[in-house]
């Protein structure tokens, strides 16, 4: 059962950060999603501090907030005329620190260790269990993700021609009244959500592989924005289900060849794309050569 | 099939297209543009120009509420721009989006319908219809389907006037339209403005091609931080203006402009 349980979880992960990485890698924001994805630590400490507990809604609510709270502070200091890389920098980095900060102070009342947070630990995804009235109702974080998952998949659906307008042109969306702020922010809400629900199986690190390189890789095989986002699903999840078993064989961490089989389905999309492939291109011009 | 809808028909009476009055924004503290008046007659072609730096897109965009001004109102038919959005269009630079964008050329002329969509609707049969023919109106229907990216520089930028187009507007700011195309596309952009002239739209357009505002424009707006000159094209577009707004760094004073334009040019 423990097999099935890690695959949904990765998958379930997968798809919400395929998602979301479309419209980061399409708003060239791609490391404002790293950012999110360090600076809510602060917010998950915290959270654990005040309740005690890993699965309580607080986290994710002060991962929200320590996450909008980020892409705030970013723009902030990009208003006040700093290099945005400079920025996002800056601003990860400190409340990246300030959560390590809190997790070795308080490390032996919460029982929350860096390992967990940086590198997850899917392997036991089906150990914390969800007991609802003495039942078994299947291990929390595929619930906690399915929550996260329908959030984004409802938020995207209604609101899908203003993200699409947003990301391709912003002038044109704040000249016909769309709040392209409110949209910016909404998106960054749901990256934080993502992470949050993510971090426990995957680790803040490695869903931003996921985040990031399956989006790429759809970028790479499609020009149609629907098609791209279905992709980049299918990617994230072919990854999972690639890495699980490649982890299983090298008795390797899961996540890790999770994304690193991300990374190899980048690459063979790089060379063998029908459209933008190094090898497709190199062909092309082979034969007008002749 | 006339494209023209309600939204677009209510305002028939005298009130200026647009009636800006003291606006002055500021870029950290740095004055782009300085206490600017002036009042757009409906249903002409108007042209802005100015050195680089002089403010003319930053003009644009404040009066469409883009980027915050310091003081000053701008009014669209009377009425706050904000309550006024189905009745402007706007074409962005050209540069100013990734055209590397996952999508095709009559996706983005749909978004010039997504004001009149609202919320929630989603584009559908009616809209692809307006879409294709405001395609067809600059002579790209046959491109509907292509990967935008994959046309040349004059095509997208039809493609940009093809969405304002679909946008039936009643003032239109255009940022820049003629900057680096190709002769058939200038020819289909002037032919277009002057097709929206005669539906009695008014257009207010950046411009950069000094040699050509008066075959272009009725009236013409100078420029530079402060507003130099605005009026009819033949009264406006004299040697003394242009060397006010451009100071001594325009040898096109000096060739083109030694006797007064000839009037009527710009009709």
């Amino acid at each position: 059962m423990s097999e099935f349980w890690i695959l949904l979880t990765g998958a379930l992960v997968a798809s919400c950060c395929g998602i979301l990485g479309v419209f980061l890698v399409l708003r060239k924001m791609a490391m404002i999603g790293d950012a999110i994805s360090h600076s809510v630590m602060p917010g998950i400490v915290i959270a654990f501090l005040l309740s005690g507990s890993r699965d309580s809604l607080l986290m994710m609510f002060a991962a929200l907030v320590f996450g909008l709270l980020t892409t705030f502070l970013i723009q902030m200091f990009q208003n006040s005329g700093i290099q945005s890389d400079a920025s996002i920098g800056v601003v990860f980095t400190a409340l990246f620190a300030i959560g390590v900060v809190l997790v070795s102070l308080y490390a032996r009342q919460v029982h929350l260790d860096q390992d967990a947070i940086l590198y997850g630990e899917i392997a036991y995804v089906h150990w914390n269990i969800w007991e609802l009235g003495g039942m078994n109702m299947g291990p929390k974080a595929v619930w906690l993700l399915g929550f996260t998952l329908l959030v984004i998949v409802a938020v995207i659906t209604i609101f899908y021609k203003q993200f699409k307008l947003c990301a391709f042109d912003p002038a044109l969306a704040a000249a016909i009244g769309i709040p392209a702020a409110a949209f910016h922010y909404l998106l960054m809400g749901l990256v934080s959500m993502a992470t949050v629900s993510s971090f426990e199986s995957v680790g803040a690190i490695l869903v931003v592989g996921l985040l990031i390189i399956p989006a790429s890789t759809a970028y790479l095989l499609t020009d149609r924005l629907g098609v791209m986002i279905m992709l980049s699903v299918a990617a994230g999840v072919a990854s999972t289900f690639i890495g699980y078993y490649a982890a299983a064989l090298l008795d390797a961490s899961i996540a890790g060849c999770m994304v690193c089989a991300a990374g190899v389905l980048f690459a063979a999309a790089l060379l063998f794309s029908p459209t933008q492939g190094i090898v497709v291109k190199k062909l092309r011009l082979r034969r007008l050569a002749s | 099939m006339n494209v023209t809808t309600t939204a677009a028909a209510q305002h028939t009476n005298t009130v200026a297209p647009l009636a800006i009055r003291g606006l002055s924004v500021a870029y950290q503290k740095k004055p782009v543009l300085r206490n600017v008046s002036f009042e757009v007659k409906e249903g002409e072609l108007i042209g802005v120009i100015g050195p680089n730096g002089a403010g003319k897109s930053t003009l644009m965009k404040a009066a469409l509420g883009l980027i915050p001004s310091i003081g000053g109102e701008v009014l669209v038919y009377g009425k706050s721009y904000k309550q006024q959005r189905k009745l402007i269009g706007y074409v962005p630079q050209r540069e100013s989006v990734d055209w590397d964008f996952p999508t095709n050329a009559l996706d983005v002329v749909l978004m010039g319908r997504y004001g009149h969509l609202g919320w929630f609707r989603r584009p559908g049969a009616k809209e692809k219809a307006i879409a294709v023919e405001c395609l067809s109106k600059v002579g790209m229907a046959d491109y509907a389907d292509r990967q935008i990216s994959q046309l040349s520089g004059g095509q997208q930028q039809r493609v940009f006037l093809a969405r304002a187009l679909a946008q039936d507007a009643k003032l239109y700011f255009m940022d820049e339209p003629f900057a680096g195309v190709d002769a058939a596309t200038e020819k289909a952009i002037i032919t277009l403005l002057q097709e929206l002239k005669l539906q009695g739209k008014t257009v207010i357009v950046v411009h950069h091609d000094l040699a050509t505002v008066q075959d272009y424009f009725d009236s013409v707006l100078l420029l530079n931080v402060e507003l130099q000159a605005y009026g009819p094209t033949a009264q406006t577009f004299t040697q003394e203006h242009l060397q006010r707004t451009y100071g001594g760094r325009l040898a096109f004073l000096d060739r083109n402009l030694q006797s007064p334009p000839p009037s009527g040019k710009g009709e």
